[in-house]
């Protein structure tokens, strides 16, 4: 990556540059969007329609995106289900693992939000993005795997667009917590957080 | 070396133990635990010394959570309990706040329950043992169980809607009356299901490689599985003959004629086996059901939608797909839960990995987690 963003920066400031960014650009997300393979970070209910995506039926593979569970060959993390307080760090630290360029889809409203563990429960992050820079959410408890498949799809869409200039590269990444030092602010309505919520 | 390649004596005597140990994490990501079980293991070269399973990465406080919530909207949290088999967490809490509020249910609703709740009982059946084949290398396999499990979630879609967090029983009854031919298509799905099941048992367990990979492999003996409280399949699998359909009956079971296929030697491939027999069973089950169910009412009249028990506790439980499912309720006398607590069979047979596995090799470890089927939204709740 690290010569990629020399290379984007020299030819963002240099004279004439732009012709030849464009068309590095346009090769770059053509040959990193046709065959996203997925990290299948399934922890829950979710997990369930992921499988089912990528098996018979929905057949995942035509789309050219396939699970594959080890951080180092895949693209996209799918993050699919709840992510417990006790769970967020071994995530990220998948997702470090993962060779850049990466991509983060968050599937199923626990990833998104928390959905319905949001209230009154002690132990779960409440989204992914609060680690994770995230592209694509995906709505739904669980979530179609028609859903899952259009958020690839989606996803490459985006790609399509991505600039290796410096001021057009996701900024998200920069502001990310190390994964040493999550930690994961009490709100109100946490138990403990004062003013009672969710009181009985 | 005196095991011939592939059985289970093979390797593990040439191994003098105690030599040097090494450690190895596994999980709490990784394709074959079956969710997000960590198991720390202590190995001896590859022969597995002591294997601790490291629970809570899924903790999602399901139980406290209840007590914030009235008792009908406990019922979507049951839901992502055993998100394999969703109906079974519905119906436990379901059967219990019946018991507490003393609701009696119409009589089609127990046979819509009995016929959900055998068709989710293959469905996640299809799910065990498609990931214990995957596990051992059949990903073939994986493809022809999970074929039949959609064919049940399609039906489970046209009949609530959702394909995995149904919402379905209700306390007092079903939230939903079938929709017209589903019967019909359900007695098809039970046809040809058979097939499919003849087929896998040809393609599964009568592969030498299968045989060789489950079979001797984490023995649990009767006594054991009785000591440590296994239910479901991975008791019946050592040969214990306890169901609680038969000899706890509930609901309108004691109508039906059906039996409870067991084990004899308490390996992985006999507690897989004991899986593929029990949809058999289930079919028949579902058959029976429908040839006898009445029209009449889903749900009981009248019921108020803030129920507010009198003070006391409830215990029931059901036989889910993975063991005797039971949930236990507290209540105040106010519209929630005072307390709830669900009594897991994932969690107590997942407390017999560090029994089975050890003396085992390492890739063994992933076949016996895997025939014991765990599912963690239940394990950890």
């Amino acid at each position: 990556m690290a010569l990629i963003d020399r290379l984007g920066e020299t030819l963002d400031s240099g004279q004439g540059g732009g012709i030849i960014l464009s068309t590095v650009d346009s090769l770059l997300d053509w040959a990193r969007g046709k065959s996203l393979w997925a990290m299948p970070m399934g922890t829950a209910c979710c997990a369930m329609e992921l499988i089912a995506a990528s098996f018979n039926k929905f057949d995942f593979d035509r789309h050219g995106t396939f699970p594959r569970p080890d951080p180092r060959h895949t693209d996209v993390m799918i993050v699919a289900g709840t992510i417990t307080k006790k769970m967020a760090p071994a995530v990220k630290q998948l997702y470090e693992q993962m060779a850049d360029p990466k991509w983060v889809i968050a599937m199923g409203n626990c990833a998104v939000s928390g959905g319905i563990f949001y209230y009154d429960t002690y132990s779960v992050v409440r989204g992914v993005d609060e680690f994770l820079p995230v592209d694509v959410y995906i709505a739904g408890c669980p979530p179609r795997p028609e859903s899952l498949q259009d958020a690839v799809l989606r996803l490459r869409e985006r790609i399509a667009t991505e600039s290796i200039a410096p001021d057009r590269r996701r900024e998200a990444v920069l502001t990310l917590p190390a994964t040493g030092d999550i930690s994961f602010g009490v709100r109100p309505g946490d138990p403990g957080a004062g003013g009672e919520s969710g009181a009985r | 070396m005196t095991g011939e390649i592939g059985s289970d004596a093979c390797f593990t005597d040439r191994i003098e133990p105690g030599v040097d140990e090494l450690v190895v994490n596994v999980g709490p990501s990784h394709p074959s635990t079956h969710g997000v079980c960590r198991v720390i293991v202590h190995l001896d070269g590859e022969v597995v010394t002591k294997a601790e399973p490291v629970i809570g990465y899924l903790h999602r406080g399901i139980e406290k959570m209840a007590e914030n919530r009235t008792y009908l909207q406990v019922v979507p949290l049951t839901d992502r309990l055993d998100y394999v088999g969703s109906m079974y967490a519905n119906w436990a809490y379901c059967r219990t706040v019946e018991r507490l509020a003393g609701i009696q249910v119409p009589e089609r609703a127990e046979y819509l329950r009995v016929i959900v709740c055998e068709m989710q009982r293959i469905a996640s059946h299809m799910m065990s043992l498609g990931s214990a084949a995957a596990d051992t290398g059949a990903a073939t396999m994986f493809i022809y169980a999970f074929d039949q499990r959609e064919k049940v979630i399609e039906a489970f879609e046209e009949l609530c809607g959702a394909r995995l967090t149904y919402n379905y029983v209700r306390p007092g009854g079903v939230s939903f009356e079938i929709p017209e031919g589903w019967t019909e298509r359900v007695l098809q799905f039970c046809r040809d299901h058979r097939d499919g099941l003849e087929l896998m048992d040809r393609l599964f367990f009568g592969n030498v490689i299968t045989r060789d990979r489950m079979k001797h492999v984490g023995v649990l003996s009767p006594e054991d599985a009785v000591a440590w409280g296994a239910s479901g399949p991975v008791a019946r699998g050592s040969g214990v003959n306890w169901d609680l359909r038969k000899h706890d009956p509930y609901s309108v079971y004691p109508r039906f004629d059906f039996d409870v296929p067991t084990g004899s030697n308490g390996d992985c491939y006999d507690r897989a086996r004991v899986r593929l027999f029990e949809c058999y069973e289930s079919c028949r089950i579902i058959e029976q059901a429908i040839s006898q169910m009445q029209p009449g009412p889903i749900r009981t009249p009248g019921l108020p939608r803030l129920l507010a028990p009198r003070p006391g506790d409830a215990y029931d439980h059901i036989e889910s797909a993975r063991g005797a499912l039971g949930v236990y309720l507290v209540s105040d006398g106010s519209v929630r839960p005072y307390r709830m607590k669900v009594r897991s069979p994932a969690f107590c047979n997942l407390a017999l990995l560090p029994l089975l596995a050890e003396g085992h090799m390492l890739s063994d470890l992933v076949v016996i987690l895997g025939s014991l089927d765990p599912v963690f939204g239940e394990v950890d709740r």
